[in-house]
């Protein structure tokens, strides 16, 4: 059971503590899971979030950072004020309990149809949009020097990637061809500034709670390249969630989001921003198609995963929106 | 030929079973799982009524543009052929009428439920 590796791993660095309660898993692949637990203290619990691979799964597949990048980059982010859970311990093989680290639990929201819809975040959601312009202009200032080794990418490098995976499911789809066409007459060539870029900033991998937002998550696919891409992964229309009109998540504007970037000192650029965002949405599709893939291939004959597959063709309505909209 | 009752009489009847007599008795992430599973079997009914008349019409425009003969899955690969070598594009006459009216009633089967769906349909 894991409770009793996480209370020996817990008294190692936490003072005070020799047990955990209440672990339960989170959300889980084959290579890397998340639990929540408490951390028993006598001045009250603690809650706390272990995001690990199990014993056996060693680096990191394809595209992910990796869990120590994580950490430090989490670390980082929350030294430097950012709204990132403080990391409590970075595992080490005697703890018995895999690669990854344990961080401080921030309690919130994450389900963007709550945070979307539900009274309680009625005053957040007008404000979300500045704010978060700030936290991304945060991450793409965070110093360069403490950074982990990550992967660089360019505009050109993800519309190969793209391209190629998407040819490899052998399923011919003329609005995907369309998008790659479009992005290789469009690609704006390398960034004049590249900076660290977060890779996943969009609803789920934030916390958000009625003052706003509260926490960054999920970090494994940083890396370098242009800042812009952020600001356009998050404008893509599969995370408005309906509220098609509010290009910025489904709360706000990109008026707000570049005021509140530019308020931290950094300049958007919106042709670039546009650029990414139907990078993103291609993007988006081409993840749909691999999910239904490795339904297929297994081990996660999911119902789950085969019905994403049938939600490739929402990114092409709005590919189509944005590259030949009618009248 | 087969008897009744037809393929899409028999699924909707099991989600609409599913839907209304256990959905409410199901609780936590299996009440999620369940929810992902009527709706598939809904897309299913829906392309039961659906695809044949798409299939038939997107393969008439397919022709058309392509001035070519073939299955869907092959004048669709030859139309997604042109487009990335830029023989065809959107100021070729038909094909963005084409990629829409495709689209839509790929939209119709899968998730007509989408808002962007929606108000191009209005």
């Amino acid at each position: 059971m894991i409770e009793a590796e996480l209370g020996r791993c817990v008294a190692s660095f936490y003072p005070g503590a020799n047990s955990v309660t209440g672990a339960a898993k989170l959300s889980g692949g084959a290579s890397q899971e998340t639990w929540t637990f408490d951390i028993v203290h006598p001045d009250g619990n603690v809650g706390a979030i272990l995001r690990r691979a199990p014993p056996g799964y060693g680096a990191a597949p394809g595209r992910a950072a990796g869990l120590d990048a994580e950490a430090t980059l989490m670390q980082l982010a929350h030294d430097a004020g950012l709204p990132s859970p403080k990391v409590m311990h970075v595992l080490t093989p005697d703890d018995g309990l895999g690669r990854g680290f344990i961080m401080a639990r921030i309690e919130g929201e994450t389900i963007a149809r709550k945070i979307l819809r539900d009274e309680e975040f009625a005053t957040a959601r007008p404000l979300l949009a500045r704010q978060l312009g700030r936290v991304i202009a945060g991450i793409h200032g965070l110093p360069r020097d403490k950074l982990p080794q990550l992967r660089s990418m360019t505009a050109t490098k993800e519309i190969e990637d793209l391209a190629r995976e998407y040819h490899s499911f052998g399923w011919p789809r003329p609005v995907f061809e369309l998008a790659l066409r479009w992005l290789r007459d469009h690609d704006p060539g390398p960034s004049s500034e590249v900076t660290l870029v977060h890779g996943d900033f969009r609803h789920g991998n934030l916390i958000i709670g009625p003052d706003g937002v509260r926490a960054v998550l999920d970090w494994e696919l940083a890396h370098f390249g242009d800042p812009m891409e952020d600001l356009g992964w998050i404008c893509v229309n599969s995370w408005r969630f309906g509220e098609i009109d509010k290009p910025v998540g489904g709360f706000g504007t990109r008026e707000d989001l570049f005021a509140g970037y530019a308020e931290a000192g950094r300049k958007a650029d919106p042709d670039r921003v546009m650029f990414w965002e139907v990078m993103g949405t291609l993007r988006w599709g081409v993840m749909c198609c691999g999910m239904m893939q490795r339904f297929r291939a297994g081990p996660d004959h999911s119902m789950e995963r085969a019905m994403i597959g049938r939600r490739a063709s929402e990114t092409e309505i709005d590919l189509l929106r944005l590259l030949a909209p009618r009248g | 030929m087969q008897d009744e009752p037809t393929t899409t009489e028999l699924i909707k009847a099991v989600a609409d079973f599913l839907r209304s007599e256990i959905a409410p008795a199901i609780k936590g992430h299996n009440a999620f799982k369940l929810r992902v599973g009527i709706n598939a079997l809904d897309l299913v009914t829906r392309q039961l009524a659906l695809a044949e008349a798409a299939d038939a019409t997107e393969a008439a425009r397919l022709k058309q543009l392509l001035g070519a003969d073939g299955t869907l899955m092959e004048l669709n690969r030859a139309l997604s052929e042109k487009i990335a070598s830029g023989e065809v594009d959107l100021n070729t006459p038909g094909l963005p009428e084409h990629l829409w009216q495709t689209t839509l009633d790929k939209l119709a089967v899968d998730q007509p439920n989408y808002a962007s769906y929606k108000r191009e349909l209005k």
